[in-house]
């Protein structure tokens, strides 16, 4: 018999906002353990949540870029649960009246395009981390993402494989990160996935058990995930090797199997309730399109226009805007040069030829466009080689060097003028008589050597068209 | 606590469900018998700003929950604030109004109490049971008094989303009571405070104002629900006193179960323990429409029923409290608070704000506290 694996996800996604979503405590990156605490993410009594606005922004944002409707009066709700990570012992979310309803995403596999549809998108703090320790034998408790923003995208049961989870998750990752709305980082936990999933006969309409997978924390341990998971339940069903049951599972990537997370019969009951301390977010209408407007164009509008307007080819128009942040470098530096092509040559080679060697991804290159055209233009008018070029790009991703004040100080300024050039190709032709002898008895590569000692001479800013016009002028 | 022996203009005993820095807040419970809080309440803060000082914590019935000593970790005299003010020992005190408490108090010992609309005093540092309705407010000798501290504590704190947006309040004291209509609820004209509400109705005829009968059978309603919703919000609120973090943790667990039931049943009295089981009950799966969400109802029925009687009366008048005194074992905890809590909580679950004097207590629309408060300071003797 032929089976249907019916797929539905839980997507968390950790908001970009300078604050946490309930207390003023920084929402970012920590050396520490339990940095960025204070009394009301840590559980203490006496404070209570207030509600940041940028949370609604960005939600409202995720929501427009999934063509969800938006609740115009959203509310949140106290859901209760004791684990250790979650000082309070309840988690603020929204259970009655969550921020966007329906809505959905276009994806495409190698089987076509599909549309996949989405239940909601609700607003909800983070809970911390447990670190164990094994040598002491001791769980030790880390609060700094305690009550970061996130939203919980929820789709409808419309996934079908491992592959159109793979192109859904990287549709809602491109859409988020163009809205600036959150990192989307798998390898950080900015973005996380939990995998609801049955099998069922082909053809039939009714669900099978379901059960839910946690832990995954890359696009390939979804993939194994889900293929795992859709053969042990078809071994279940057909050859009746375990009774499957509605159970949450934890996927092991190590060991490359799922296991049975401890069955809490009766730890199903959240309790929620409206929490009485944060008044309903009522979005008006000139809240809502200040919101529509910040809105960026989608990825695929901007690759159209990067082709018929600016003359790029698609490919290169496919690597731009495969990354907001390209797309940024991008936009902001082209108008001050002359070519378009040849500052998107510029961030396709080079800047990312460097971020493949620092090993970072294209939303982390570090570029200022103001710089990068800075560059471009130098090159062009021949104030530096390309070589030189390179040298000053290298110097302001690793330092954020000023270009014109790098090219001074390091004397990487092009020579061009003719009459110094010329000073020293005479010289150079004068001083290498074996080399000149060669290269008149017809050995063409004698020309590259005196290239190389003039180029020398001219610590390696020299123009290359005016020396090799001005060797093979004295040379004839 | 000693530190309120010393007579004081402005000395002022705070409640120990109010935070305080440098000196522990134990909210009453063996769980914070060695909590000191990392900040100070607002209510706090600004009454310093004002001139007053902080003479001291007053005992608590545990959380807040009742000012009894049989649920006490300490040994709280009934209604400890109430009766240190009308011994002159402080000026004034602050206190959270959650279920009526201070208002009795207030009553039994012959004092002033303002429960302020919901709303204008910053709950910020208050150790949260039911926030929805708790209220922090002000016991004093004289409603001048009461008027001058609330003015000090009032206004808005953007650390509380349901604080109005008024920075600051007067309260006026000279309000004419003429014309002003007062509607005796027949309801609650019940127990052995009677003849204080007719003494209280006769003098405010004497300035002038018309008193009548009104009817409120709401007010039993309005019993229940906030049972409900109290015990509701304060079984989540409790949720965090779990031995993790801070507070009492017990001595002897095997994994995190232990360690939670341990430390919460090793330090939490009998009063706080039966509204968590309550709490979690009426919040429950197949239990929430009956119970909580029907409360929340019922809360906006409250309301309606409350309109309707501003519509004919301006001041609402009743008893606090069903007797003229108590002893300690007429005050069993489980049944007396819910029995008693029939005078107040159509108060708490609905944020009016309400005035105990002369033993009586008045009751009147959202952000009319001025008026409470001038038919206070003209009546007393």
């Amino acid at each position: 018999m032929n089976y249907e694996t019916v797929i539905g996800l839980e997507v968390h996604v950790e908001l970009k906002t300078n604050s946490k979503i309930f207390c003023s405590c920084r929402n970012g990156h920590t050396q520490d353990a339990n940095e960025n605490v204070c009394p009301a993410c840590c559980g203490m009594p006496g404070l209570l949540p207030v509600f940041n606005r940028r949370v609604v922004e960005l939600g409202m944002t995720a929501g427009m870029m999934l063509g969800c409707d938006i609740t115009r009066r959203t509310t949140f709700d106290k859901k209760s649960y004791y684990y250790p990570d979650l000082p309070c012992a309840y988690q603020i979310t929204q259970w009655f009246a969550p921020i966007c309803r329906n809505g959905g995403v276009e994806i495409e596999t190698k089987s076509g395009k599909k549309f996949i549809r989405l239940k909601q998108i609700h607003m909800e703090e983070d809970a911390g981390k447990l670190i164990h320790d094994d040598w002491t034998d001791t769980t030790m408790v880390d609060f700094n993402r305690t009550s970061v923003p996130l939203i919980e995208i929820v789709s409808l049961p419309d996934l079908r494989s491992a592959d159109e989870v793979l192109a859904y998750l990287e549709r809602l990752r491109t859409l988020l990160r163009f809205a600036k709305v959150s990192e989307c980082r798998m390898e950080t936990g900015t973005m996380r996935c939990d995998v609801n999933l049955s099998v069922r006969p082909e053809g039939s309409d009714t669900l099978g058990v379901r059960t839910e997978m946690k832990n995954m924390n890359s696009l390939s341990a979804i993939a194994r995930a889900i293929e795992y998971e859709t053969a042990r339940h078809i071994d279940a069903i057909e050859r009746g090797t375990e009774t499957l049951v509605q159970e949450t599972r934890r996927w092991d990537d190590v060991k490359g199997q799922s296991f049975a997370m401890r069955n809490k019969e009766t730890a199903a009951d959240y309790r929620y309730f409206p929490d009485p301390n944060l008044v309903p977010v009522v979005i008006d209408d000139a809240w809502y399109e200040s919101v529509r407007a910040t809105l960026p164009e989608l990825p695929e509008e901007k690759a159209a226009r990067y082709v018929s307007d600016l003359g790029l080819t698609e490919a290169d128009a496919g690597v731009l805007t495969a990354s907001r942040n390209l797309c940024d470098i991008f936009e902001a530096a082209y108008p001050q040069c002359s070519s378009p092509k040849d500052v998107a040559a510029w961030i396709i080679g080079d800047c990312m030829g460097l971020a493949g060697k620092k090993q970072v991804t294209a939303d982390d290159v570090p570029v200022s466009p103001d710089k990068l055209a800075a560059i471009v233009n130098m090159v062009e008018k021949k104030e530096i080689t390309r070589g030189a070029a390179k040298r000053v790009l290298a110097a302001v991703w690793e330092k954020d060097a000023d270009p014109r004040a790098f090219v001074e100080e390091n004397g990487l300024k092009a020579q061009s003028d003719e009459g110094a050039i010329r000073e020293i190709v005479t010289r150079v032709v004068a001083s290498n008589e074996k080399i000149v002898a060669d290269y008149k008895a017809g050995k063409t590569k004698a020309m590259q050597a005196l290239f190389g000692l003039v180029m020398k001479e001219l610590r390696g800013n020299g123009d290359p068209a005016v020396i090799r016009s001005l060797l093979e002028e004295a040379l004839s | 606590m000693d530190a309120y022996i010393t007579k004081l203009d402005g000395a002022v005993a705070v409640d120990d469900t109010i935070l305080t820095t440098g000196c522990p807040t134990t909210a009453g419970s063996r769980m914070l018998e060695n909590f000191t809080s990392l900040f100070e309440a607002t209510a706090v803060t600004k009454m310093k700003a004002a001139g007053y000082t902080l003479a001291g914590k007053t005992a608590v019935g545990e959380f807040g929950l009742d000012t009894l000593g049989e649920t006490c970790f300490f040994d709280a005299p009934l209604g400890a604030a109430a009766k240190i003010v009308s011994e002159g020992e402080v000026m004034a005190a602050l206190n959270v109004d959650l279920n009526g408490a201070p208002r009795r108090a207030a009553a039994l010992y012959g004092v002033t109490f303002i429960k302020p609309t919901y709303g204008t005093v910053s709950r910020v540092g208050v150790v949260p049971c039911a926030c929805s309705g708790e209220q922090i407010g002000v016991t004093a000798k004289s409603a001048k008094e009461a008027a001058s501290l609330l003015a000090a504590i009032a206004g808005h704190d953007p650390g509380d989303g349901t604080s109005f947006s008024a920075g600051k309040y007067e309260y006026a004291l000279d309000i004419p009571l003429a014309g002003k209509r007062v509607g005796i609820i027949r309801e609650l004209m019940t127990g052995e405070n009677t003849g204080k509400v007719e003494t209280m109705a006769a003098k405010l005829r004497a300035l002038g104002a018309e008193v009548t009968d009104i009817s409120l059978p709401e007010v039993s309603l309005a019993k229940t629900a906030w049972q409900v919703l109290l015990a509701a919000e304060t079984c989540n609120n409790l949720s965090r006193y779990d031995g993790v973090k801070f507070g009492y943790r017990t001595e002897e667990y095997k994994n995190i179960e232990e360690l939670y039931v341990g430390s919460r049943s090793e330090s939490m009295g009998l009063l706080a323990k039966a509204v968590i089981l309550y709490g979690s009950d009426v919040l429950s799966k197949g239990r929430y429409d009956d119970c909580y969400d029907r409360a929340l109802r019922a809360r906006r029925r409250v309301r309606e029923a409350l309109a309707g009687a501003f519509g004919e009366a301006d001041i609402l008048l009743s008893p606090a409290c069903l007797k003229a005194a108590y002893t300690k074992e007429e005050l069993k905890p489980l049944l007396s608070v819910y029995e008693e809590s029939v005078y107040t909580a159509f108060a708490s679950v609905t944020g009016v704000p309400a005035v105990i004097s002369g033993g009586v207590q008045m009751v009147s629309d959202t952000l009319n506290d001025a008026l409470l408060l001038s038919a206070a300071a003209q009546t007393e003797v």
